[in-house]
């Protein structure tokens, strides 16, 4: 395929021009709840205040701390590949898999937990977009395990090399990405002032 | 497989649901897309056969409700937004720009699926049929029994097949260009498609969102348009609008490009000031990101806000307008021939100036407080939409159809059609501006008898229209078989599809084309008078 | 070009004169263009017309002209902010306070309007005022959002649940207009209609009068009550009484009935039913009618539903 042309050491440049209109259209669609937190947060401060502290700050935290070691495990991935080692390519992506994996655990304990206490999307408007946001983002969580699955299943087949990687190089934009957009929430979330 | 063989020749259901070929995705989507334009209008004929009369008659309100809801999501939805961009922007992009295939052949079968399975779940609400208006405004859509979830998810898929189709033009348009081909070689139908794919990209997902939150409001009681709960349902006409206003460029961008081919072809004259309309339809996609509020003037927003988009709203007139001078400009001292597709591209200038003048009364805050959810917007949209947006597509139907298809339109059906479908459209949509004018409200299952006559006279014009589109569709189908069998380049047009065989071969080009000059070079070799 | 007699001389309200102003002001300037435009574009079709089968004739390479471009910027860009600008001292004339006038509250819910003036008499789908003076009309909604729309004084906003909006008359003609509902609401939107009754001074007063003393005689009993829960309630919206169908069943001589239920049933309509059909409306919903009637457990209390069937059982 025509799209498989070089330029320089990354991705094609089709490829990197598609995954970086494809995180524009990401940006915007988080961008519409980012808008909507905005202007409920002007308009009812006490509101977001006092439901924030219901949060378990620390869950939040370490979720943090799992997210952006994972984003290192990515980078590590993409490095080993650009150089051909694609053994340390392969136990870069599975850490990464797991360290998303264990964000999702933990996930799913503050949302039990959240619940047990009557907590729900239903509750208060904080709540509503919490949950709504936080779970957006861990379908987005899903849909990049997803794809770092296939990943490894093409790796064990040998398909990535120095000079083939292209689907490695975008999914790591991609999670970078998603990443980012955690690094956005936790503060708005769990940290107001 | 020879490389000169045509795209067509594979036979069989497999070859074409599993294909990868950008032109058979063009024609799946022109299939599907016209489909829908098919069903759309009957509904529409149904709805105008009811307002023959003021008072209840032929069925209940609610099935009203039902079918102009159908009518407006469909058209919307299934027929406009994606007509011009996945049927003919597929077929024709790396056509025209001397490309085998865009950029991500197997992405964009994708985004085909995508768009069926949308409608297919769409369809599947149709056991309860929403009556919500294609508008889905909250909190009626967000309390409404019907199935709007169901809806909002498949035009969820439909929306994300949008944002796939336009990623892949961006970034066709920019890797895949034949050598030589400048930006400022790019014929302007890729300048137009360009600035669709921008928005397509950027103002989809903000719907996606809107319809998410839409979802989770029903399921989960979020309430973020529910001011019981706090929220606000103005928050919801912002983002709607946020996204629906930029979607009427990606409707329109594309129909103007294909003007831009048309009108330079048929009247052998280069087109006038083509870096101004190539940059015109970059300004418009840019400034109708700003311009949403124009449909919230009497929402309850606050009088600054209005204030500050009716300004902004008044700027995307001035590249409009400009578009419009550039294109009769260009038919200055022409050598006009009135073939179907230059008919069409006059009918298209023709229309869209009324639809965007009339756009004034509406863009002004004192006269939109009046017209504003009357029949005067319901005109000023068919005008733009059906009068701008259709009428160019039918342009390009039939300036593309010899190369689509291999054969030859019977050009004495084609202008029978057009007649029809011109007159009916005036007669239907005309008396629309007075109806509103005089204060019919849209959306009106029964009126008051005043309004009667104009009513009359509207529905029938949707009658000489309907059998207007009838005899076209008729003449598409018919040609297919007996059309006589069409050259290479029937037009003499300078664009590089026309260089290839009619029905292009499988690979586009056998060697790559060097671009050495634009595209609208007519009358350069016997010119004299060289402009700057 | 579009038909002016609804434009002329219907100097109906205070804001009306002036936005048909401006309408007349954009449509100079659009039939100007529309003349230009259009006349070019057909003369240029004509008068460059090549015959079927001729070759093409020898054609002038133009590209362009610079000076062209700039003057169809500039020029048109003018007249914009011109068109704007009038607009604007319009539109803020039109939001802006009338001093002197009188509250009159408006609550609308499907598919009914219901005014509430000061001294807490209310009326459905009615408007009375008197001329020359202004009125201020303090706008909310009990369910979705509708829309205020009185074509003939050029004025209308839309009604939204939880926030009022507002709309500053000032009647200058008297006479009958119509009030319409411009947002859709749903199924009876269209029925959604009303009437603005604009009276002399004297006459207006005079009305007034009476209907205080109407009010005054009616007095408690709960019939009377019941009837003004009705209408105060928005239940015409959807019921006749006078044995049409609307968007809802009638309440013609509904009481001991029987009624035919969406799923066959049948039941007898006494006041248990009644009194559920108003607190659980979509619980038992009559057979060919949509199951969209909203809840009134929270907005009447039991002596109201009490009132509004006792009002019911008139309706023989």
């Amino acid at each position: 395929m025509a799209s498989k042309e070089k330029a320089g050491k990354g991705a094609p440049v089709a490829a990197r021009l598609g995954i970086w209109t494809f995180l524009a259209t990401e940006l915007l669609l988080f961008g519409g709840l980012f808008t909507a937190y905005t202007v409920f947060r002007i308009t009812y401060p006490d509101l977001f205040h006092q439901e924030h502290l219901k949060l378990n700050r620390l869950l939040g935290a370490l979720n943090t701390v799992v997210l952006l070691t994972s984003s290192l495990s990515m980078a590590v991935a993409i490095a080993a590949i650009r150089q051909g080692k694609k053994r340390l390519m392969q136990a870069g992506i599975v850490l990464t898999l797991v360290l998303a994996a264990a964000f999702l655990a933990i996930k799913y304990m503050e949302w039990t937990e959240d619940f047990a206490r009557g907590l729900y999307p239903g509750s208060n408007l904080f709540f509503g977009l919490y949950f709504v946001m936080t779970g957006l983002h861990g379908l987005h969580v899903i849909f990049g395990m997803c794809v770092m699955l296939y990943l490894v299943v093409q790796g064990q087949r040998n398909r990535f090399s120095a000079d083939y990687h292209t689907p490695v190089e975008i999914t790591g934009l991609y999670w970078h990405f998603v990443d980012l957009v955690w690094i956005y929430l936790f503060p708005l979330l769990y940290l107001i002032g | 497989m020879s490389q000169t063989e045509s795209y067509l020749a594979h036979k069989g259901f497999k070859s074409w649901a599993l294909t990868m070929d950008h032109k058979r995705i063009g024609v799946m989507y022109l299939v599907t897309t016209h489909l829908f334009f098919l069903i759309g209008g009957f509904l529409a004929l149904l709805l105008r056969l009811k307002l023959l009369s003021p008072g209840p008659a032929l069925f209940s309100a609610h099935t009203y409700d039902v079918l102009f809801t159908m009518h407006g999501a469909m058209m919307i939805f299934l027929f406009i937004i994606p007509a011009i961009p996945s049927s003919l922007g597929n077929f024709f992009i790396p056509l025209l720009i001397g490309a085998r295939d865009v950029a991500f052949p197997k992405l964009n079968l994708f985004s085909y699926y995508l768009f069926v399975s949308g409608i297919l779940v769409i369809l599947i609400s149709l056991v309860q049929p929403i009556d919500t208006g294609w508008t889905f405004y909250t909190p009626f859509s967000a309390e409404n029994s019907a199935a709007v979830t169901t809806v909002s998810f498949g035009l969820f898929l439909v929306g994300m097949s949008s944002i796939l189709t336009g990623l892949n033009f961006i970034v066709t348009i920019h890797t895949l260009r034949a050598p030589g081909m400048t930006w400022y070689r790019l014929p302007l139908f890729i300048w137009g498609m360009y600035g669709t794919s921008v928005i397509q990209v950027l103002s989809t997902p903000v719907i996606g969102i809107t319809f998410l939150l839409l979802v989770a409001e029903r399921l989960f009681g979020v309430g973020f348009f529910d001011p019981a709960k706090g929220g606000d349902p103005l928050l919801f006409q912002h983002f709607f609008w946020f996204y629906s206003h930029p979607v009427v460029y990606v409707m329109i961008l594309p129909a103007m490009g294909i003007i831009s081919e048309v009108i330079p072809c048929f009247a052998r004259k280069p087109i006038f000031g083509y870096k101004a309309i190539a940059y015109s339809a970059l300004a418009i996609a840019f400034i109708s990101f700003l311009v949403w509020g124009h449909h919230m003037f009497v929402s309850g927003m606050s009088t600054t806000a209005g204030v500050i988009f009716s300004f902004l709203t008044f700027f995307v007139a001035v590249p409009t307008g400009m578009k419009i001078f550039n294109w009769i400009a260009t038919l200055y001292k022409g050598s006009i021939s009135l073939d179907s597709p230059m008919l069409w591209a006059l009918t298209f200038i023709f229309l869209f100036i009324i639809g965007g003048l009339t756009g004034l009364f509406l863009g002004s805050l004192a006269t939109d407080v009046h017209v504003h959810d009357t029949y005067f917007l319901v005109a000023h949209f068919h005008y733009t939409m059906m009068g701008g947006t259709v009428m160019g597509l039918f342009s390009g139907l039939h300036y593309w159809y010899p190369k689509i298809t291999g054969r030859m339109l019977d050009e004495r059906w084609a202008k029978h059609a057009w007649w029809m479908i011109v007159v009916g459209f005036n007669v239907t949509f005309f008396p629309m501006f007075i109806l509103g004018m005089q204060g019919m409200p849209r959306r009106y299952a029964e009126y008051p008898a005043k309004y009667h006559s104009l009513n009359v006279l509207a529905t029938v014009g949707s009658w000489l229209l309907a059998v207007g589109i009838v005899i076209m569709f008729a003449n598409f189908i018919r040609s297919l078989n007996r059309g006589a069998i069409a050259p290479a380049n029937p037009w003499e047009a300078l664009t590089l599809e026309w260089q290839v065989p009619s029905p292009p071969p499988e690979e586009n080009f056998e060697v790559i084309p060097t671009v050495t000059d634009w595209p609208y070079s007519y009358g350069k070799e016997t010119g004299d008078t060289r402009g700057k | 070009m579009p038909d002016l007699t609804a434009l002329q001389g219907t100097e109906a309200s205070l804001a009306s004169h002036d936005v048909d102003a401006v309408f007349i002001f954009i449509l100079v300037i659009a039939a100007f263009f529309f003349v230009l435009t259009q006349g070019l574009l057909i003369y240029f079709a004509v008068r460059y017309r090549r015959k079927k089968g001729e070759p093409p004739a020898k054609t002038p390479y133009i590209t362009g002209k610079q000076w062209l471009e700039v003057v169809w910027i500039v020029l048109p860009s003018l007249l914009l902010v011109g068109i704007f600008a009038y607009g604007v001292i319009i539109f803020v004339k039109m939001r802006t306070p009338i001093p002197g006038a009188t509250d009159v509250q408006v609550t609308a819910s499907q598919f009914q309007w219901s005014f509430k003036y000061p001294d807490g008499r209310t009326y459905s789908n009615e408007l009375h005022l008197a001329v020359g003076k202004p009125v201020k009309l303090i706008m909310t909604s009990r369910d979705v959002i509708h829309g205020l729309f009185i074509p003939d004084y050029r004025q209308k906003q839309d009604v939204l649940p939880g926030r009022y909006t507002y709309l500053w008359l000032l009647p200058k003609r008297i006479g009958t207009f119509d009030i319409y509902c411009s947002q859709y609401c749903g199924t009876g939107h269209s029925l959604m209609r009303a009437t603005l009754t604009v009276m002399g001074q004297n006459d207006y007063l005079a009305w007034e009068q009476s209907e205080k003393q109407k009010q005054q005689s009616a007095g408690a009993s709960p019939k009377a009550k019941g009837k003004a829960l009705f209408d105060s309630s928005g239940c015409g919206g959807c019921h006749s009484i006078d044995g049409s169908a609307k968007v809802g069943p009638t309440l013609k001589g509904v009481f001991g009935s029987t009624v035919t239920l969406a799923d066959g049933k049948q039941v007898k309509a006494d006041e248990e039913y009644l009194r559920e059909s108003i607190t659980e409306p979509n619980e038992q919903v009559v057979k060919g009618f949509q199951p969209i009637m909203p809840t009134f457990k929270s907005t009447l209390k039991d002596d109201d539903i009490a009132a509004i069937i006792a009002y019911i059982k008139t309706l023989k």
